[in-house]
């Protein structure tokens, strides 16, 4: 009972955040509002007893991605400008993205695999996100593949970084 | 002379970990911190002040208890801010410096404009400004930090000078011979 | 003595009770600090310090000027002045933001000692058990994460009010922080890497590290500054790096930047940032101490429960769970209280680096050297297991 009561405010914390993100006319703000809402999903993470993957969040997330975000908008200096809530691509893409949510809602509800692959298993389901050893297990087995690519797509970004910020003198082809 | 270029030497590892410097600091900084403490408790404590400590203009009476202004008025004439003002004032028959030319009737020295220059020192006959070893100076109002003459005196006290000039000029007038 | 009605209590009630005792703890401590850090740059500079203050109703008390020589009754007076003096909000800051910097600053840094484990006590069964707020798994992770949440204080500050030094002061902080939270959780990892042996349970609990630093035998009573002391190193100095301490504070470096990130602030806000870095440091000092000095073992190789069993040959009041817990406490905080020490023997030591310095030291030597220290221990733990 007290979950769901923490679960409807943590949901809703999130959700309106993320709205916040998108209509705020101040960068910072949003950027405020990413990390209120980051914090909203670790809090429903908790709730799930996925400690591991809610620390994580705030960690990473929350602790250094938009603090480098923020460090990015003060060092461009393209705060409180009059940013332009609607344009007509944004209109565009965010019908399209509420048509994906929608289709994914959709088939979920229709088949409804959660809720009795959950109740078919009647002995102890440990979350996969609840302890280090059943994440790390589940990252080096099962979801070896897409950790190795994203691990490589992140390599590949690093060296492009290097690559574009680095000064090649006398290498007048690499220009 | 010729310019000596001296190579900077590159530094080693462990200079450039800082590590040693680091250690040394420290090491220094608790030497210091179980050492005794050597600031001066001022108000209870005070600090011994120079002989030629020049602090704040006083007059001065010579060893014989006469006060040796004799306002001529060149400290005032001299004084760059205007901080002091004397009203000369005559000395009656019956005192027993009756000899003397004057004597100051009201002698202040406003200590908020003074600049502790030391000119009307310099400038005094008489030798009877003194700039001494008083270095403090409050008052809670701007009438308190203008000092007259009783004040002046008592800061002031006395010189241990042999000059006696006016007991000598007296003594030579009553033996003939004034000049 | 019967605790029983304690235990009696809705577990609301007694959770509530436990969070408001320890941050009425930490806050004075955090407090006391900033005398401490008077005292200690006054005796290292030959000064006497803070030494006259008291107020003139308890003067006739015998032996009371102990105190007043410690600047005990300056510290009531300051904490009296900042709550009591005005509160200037300077005019063209962001009200709202510049308001909720401070608030957000505390957050963090009193947040971070829920999980942070202080003690131990062997119950009626014979097991020891930490006192702690939540014990929970991954303890290490949550300190981690919510004190990288304090970097969004000193940035708010720094923006929100709206002038060029703050500014400088809030960019340069989150610049730093960002850069040695890495350096800093990777020269743990081989703490962990250690602990989490193949077959064992799988677990960051801070409370398992000192576990682990208390065991029988040479090696297992050995602290881990003894088997890991780069790790210690690299972590000690992000430590200082972290949470903005000489010679790495950037943001707030008085002499080319006025105050930094708080030089707007004045009063009730500015000390709430100050009691917010003190609290920063205690709890990462608990935290190195927990990592690498065994915690609330009294010495290397002795354990508590060591000293508490030879104790109660002599007194027999020392085997009462509450004697052993009030002990493990008692060292832990004086361990704590060395670090802090040490914190502020290094200040007032050491000149501050220059911007472009700490950063090559973050970057190009901290983290190389962090993660060399990764591999050479992976390496070495993997082979011992073979």
């Amino acid at each position: 009972m007290s979950s769901d009561i923490l679960f409807y405010l943590f949901a809703v914390l999130t959700t309106g955040s993320a709205l916040a993100v998108v209509l705020n006319k101040n960068t910072v703000a949003s950027a405020l509002s990413l990390l209120i809402s980051l914090v909203g999903v670790a809090a429903l993470f908790v709730l799930l007893d996925a400690f591991l993957l809610a620390a994580l969040m705030v960690f990473v997330y929350a602790g250094a991605v938009v603090a480098l975000f923020l460090f990015i908008v003060m060092l461009l200096d393209t705060y409180g400008g009059d940013r332009k809530p609607f344009k007509k691509a944004t209109i565009v893409a965010s019908a399209f993205a509420l048509a994906l949510l929608v289709l994914g809602l959709m088939t979920f509800t229709r088949r409804g695999s959660l809720e009795t692959s959950v109740s078919a298993a009647t002995t102890e389901v440990v979350p996969v996100g609840a302890s280090l050893r059943a994440y790390g297990e589940q990252l080096f087995t099962t979801y070896l593949l897409p950790v190795q690519i994203v691990g490589f797509l992140l390599l590949i970004a690093m060296l492009g970084v290097i690559v574009l910020s680095k000064k090649f003198e006398g290498l007048e082809d690499v220009k | 002379m010729a310019v000596i270029q001296v190579e900077r030497k590159p530094l080693s590892l462990a200079e450039r970990t800082y590590i040693p410097q680091i250690i040394g600091g420290l090491k220094t900084t608790l030497k210091h911190f179980f050492q005794p403490t050597v600031t001066l408790q001022y108000p209870e404590q005070r600090p011994e002040i120079s002989k030629n400590y020049r602090g704040v203009p006083t007059l001065v009476k010579d060893p014989n208890g006469r006060e040796k202004c004799v306002s001529c008025q060149l400290c005032e004439f001299v004084c760059p801010p205007k901080a002091i003002r004397i009203t000369p004032g005559e000395i009656p028959a019956d005192s027993p410096h009756a000899h003397v030319e004057k004597a100051p009737q009201a002698f202040d020295i406003d200590m908020l404009r003074c600049i502790y220059c030391g000119l009307c020192q310099e400038v005094c006959p008489e030798e009877a400004i003194w700039l001494q070893n008083q270095f403090s100076m409050t008052g809670t109002s701007r009438a308190e930090m203008v000092n007259n003459k009783a004040r002046l005196y008592e800061l002031g006290g006395t010189l241990p000078d042999q000059h006696f000039k006016w007991d000598k000029k007296k003594a030579a007038e009553e033996h003939g011979n004034a000049h | 003595m019967d605790f029983s009605f304690y235990f009696d209590l809705p577990l609301w009630i007694r959770l509530t009770l436990q969070g408001l005792a320890v941050i009425l703890v930490l806050f004075p401590i955090a407090a006391a600090c900033s005398m401490a850090e008077r005292k200690i740059s006054a005796w290292i500079q030959g000064r006497p310090g803070p030494n006259r203050t008291i107020p003139p109703l308890l003067a006739w008390v015998p032996g009371i000027w102990i105190l007043q020589k410690l600047g005990v009754f300056q510290l009531a007076a300051d904490g009296g002045k900042f709550v009591f003096k005005e509160d200037p909000v300077p005019g063209g800051v962001n009200k709202f933001y510049f308001i909720a910097a401070p608030i957000l600053a505390m957050i963090p840094a009193l947040s971070t000692v829920t999980v942070v484990p202080f003690g131990a006590y062997l119950d009626s069964a014979g097991k020891l058990v930490p006192i702690v707020l939540a014990n929970v798994d991954i303890g290490l992770l949550a300190v981690f994460a919510v004190s990288s949440l304090g970097v969004y204080a000193v940035i708010l500050a720094g923006w929100a009010s709206n002038s060029k030094y703050p500014f400088l002061g809030g960019v340069r902080a989150s610049a730093q922080l960002i850069s040695y939270e890495l350096s800093m959780t990777l020269s743990v990892l081989p703490v962990f890497l250690w602990i989490n042996a193949p077959g064992g349970q799988g677990t960051l609990s801070l409370f398992d590290v000192v576990q682990f630093q208390s065991q029988p035998g040479f090696w297992g009573g050995a602290w881990f500054v003894f088997t890991m002391p780069l790790s210690a190193f690299i972590f000690l100095v992000a430590l200082f790096a972290e949470t903005n301490r000489q010679p790495f504070d950037m943001p707030e470096s008085e002499s080319d930047l006025v105050g930094g990130f708080h030089t707007e602030y004045g009063a009730f806000k500015w000390s709430l940032f100050f009691v917010a870095e003190y609290c920063h440091m205690i709890v990462g000092s608990a935290v190195f101490i927990l990592l690498f000095f065994g915690g609330w073992n009294p010495l290397p190789w002795v354990t508590l429960t060591d000293s508490v069993n030879a104790l109660a040959g002599v007194l027999p009041f020392a085997a009462h769970p509450l004697f052993m817990g009030a002990l493990g406490i008692a060292i832990f905080l004086g361990k704590i209280l060395f670090s802090i020490f040490f914190f502020m023997w290094v200040r007032w030591t050491l000149p501050r680096f220059r911007y472009d310095q700490v950063m090559n030291i973050g970057w190009k030597k901290l983290l190389p050297l962090s993660i060399a220290n990764l591999i050479a221990y992976t390496l070495g733990i993997a082979l011992l297991h073979k």
